[in-house]
């Protein structure tokens, strides 16, 4: 009972005017960095409309737990315990199984493990800075770690970075790819920080501050917060009673 | 009777930073024995089908400057045009060659370096075969949202004459910012240029 659709509609176009523009001058890296043309803006096809699909099996046992996945055995990162979870979904609000996160971050003091750093707070020998975890059937995730430190960094006289963890994040299709910061309820530096103030609207803003979520925190053990993610979803057409796409 | 479904908006993309390969490439870093390779590094797991090629390069930002913090992904068709993924319903793509690779450029040069396949050609939307190319992503500190351009080939005019994609772009003149140059035998160089002077075309796709 439905027309025939177009085989496949393709990716709904990103709004860019919700996503931070790659020229912020406040952000100064983004001035010489950031395209002087428009973007050419063109439907997705196929290679866009696919992408790498990875399997529990690449996945270490220890991948997902941040707190001793670089540890000495016995051993244990400093800081305060947190478990970080929520849901990937499309803009539809369908569920994305199977998505590949990938997170990294500071220590607790806002040290990076990292060759180009040289804050002078130190490292903590027994935290990596990294993990992954794949979405389950229903698209929810979840992964230990310790709550990261703020830092200083040079851009203007006196930036601090707002306590945040990095999420790389791969859905069905390459033109779902997505890089973004997930930072912490009640942290007073976000509105400060440039690298945040490049997101030109406060819901967007406010869509990546995680929330304290208590329900999922572990008595004794560790905090919980909870961060929903959003990616890409397919364009929807109307065809009779359903949209396509859905 | 039409129902109203809400869309939700997406997460607003944030800067990969300059330690982005702590969580993407942990080795290039020295964060070893977490992941036993990196992702990605390498795209073939056997003998592939098709031309072995090699495809290096540097990023450079406004001033001239090579970006020496830039991560790289590509995806790729195979040498028959077909993507390893279940989304792929066109046959069965060769198992041994992943189609999806990821690179940090050199900490001291910047010169990234990919060992690949020469892609075969893929359909557009309407059927009409596009030249063989790569899909590419950028990511760095100072990109506020990743760069998608496509990677063509400088020994395949006749394809790129007929491209669905390279015919679309108004400005003709700025065609060559997505042809990589054979420099050898199965070697490419691709230089990808963020702002001004030959600015790489970027797309919204």
């Amino acid at each position: 009972m439905k027309n025939t659709p177009e085989p496949n509609a393709g990716y709904a176009a990103r709004d860019r005017a919700w996503h931070p523009p790659a020229l912020h001058p406040p952000y100064k890296t983004s001035v010489l960095r950031s395209p002087s043309a428009p973007l050419l803006s063109l439907p997705t096809s196929l290679g866009e409309e696919t992408g790498p699909v990875f399997g529990q099996a690449m996945l270490g046992d220890m991948d997902h737990d941040l707190v001793h996945n670089y540890a000495e055995p016995g051993e244990s990162a400093i800081g305060p315990r947190i478990i970080v979870h929520g849901r990937v979904t499309d803009e539809a609000g369908r569920p994305v199984p199977n998505a590949l996160l990938e997170v990294w971050q500071a220590n607790a003091g806002g040290r990076y493990r990292h060759k180009k750093e040289g804050y002078l707070a130190p490292l903590d020998p027994n935290f990596g800075g990294c993990g992954r975890v794949l979405t389950d059937e229903q698209g929810f995730y979840e992964f230990r770690t310790i709550q990261p430190g703020a830092y200083p960094w040079p851009n203007g006289g006196n930036d601090w970075r707002p306590a945040h963890i990095h999420f790389s994040i791969f859905g069905d299709a390459f033109a779902q790819r997505l890089i973004t910061q997930m930072y912490f309820e009640g942290d007073p530096l976000i509105p400060l920080c440039p690298i945040v103030g490049a997101i030109p609207h406060k819901d967007a803003v406010q869509s990546l501050i995680a929330e304290l979520d208590m329900t999922r925190t572990v008595p004794m053990d560790a905090r919980a917060w909870r961060f929903d993610i959003v990616l890409r979803g397919k364009r929807q057409t109307l065809f009779e009673n359903r949209l396509e796409g859905l | 009777m039409t129902r109203r479904y809400p869309m939700l908006k997406e997460t607003p993309s944030q800067t990969a930073g300059p330690y982005v390969h702590i969580g993407m490439n942990p080795n290039v870093t020295g964060i070893h024995g977490v992941y036993e390779a990196d992702l990605g590094a390498a795209m073939k797991t056997g003998a592939v089908h098709g031309e072995e090629i090699t495809i290096t390069g540097t990023v450079t930002d406004g001033m001239g400057s090579i970006l020496k913090d830039v991560v790289l992904e590509i995806w790729q068709a195979d040498a028959d045009g077909l993507f390893n993924t279940p989304g792929e319903t066109r046959g069965a793509a060769d198992p041994e060659f992943s189609g999806w690779g990821r690179a940090a450029a050199d900490l001291q040069t910047g010169e990234y370096r990919f060992d690949t396949v020469k892609p075969g050609r893929v359909p557009w939307r309407d059927g009409r075969l596009q030249a063989p190319h790569i899909s590419v992503w950028i990511v760095a500190r100072g990109i506020n949202i990743g760069l998608h351009t496509r990677l063509y080939f400088d020994d395949e005019g006749e394809a790129n004459a007929e491209d669905p994609v390279l015919m679309r772009i108004e400005h003709q003149h700025r065609v060559p910012t997505l042809i990589a140059q054979k420099t050898g035998d199965g070697a490419y160089r691709f230089d990808i240029r963020l702002q001004g002077e030959n600015e790489t075309i970027f797309f919204d796709m």
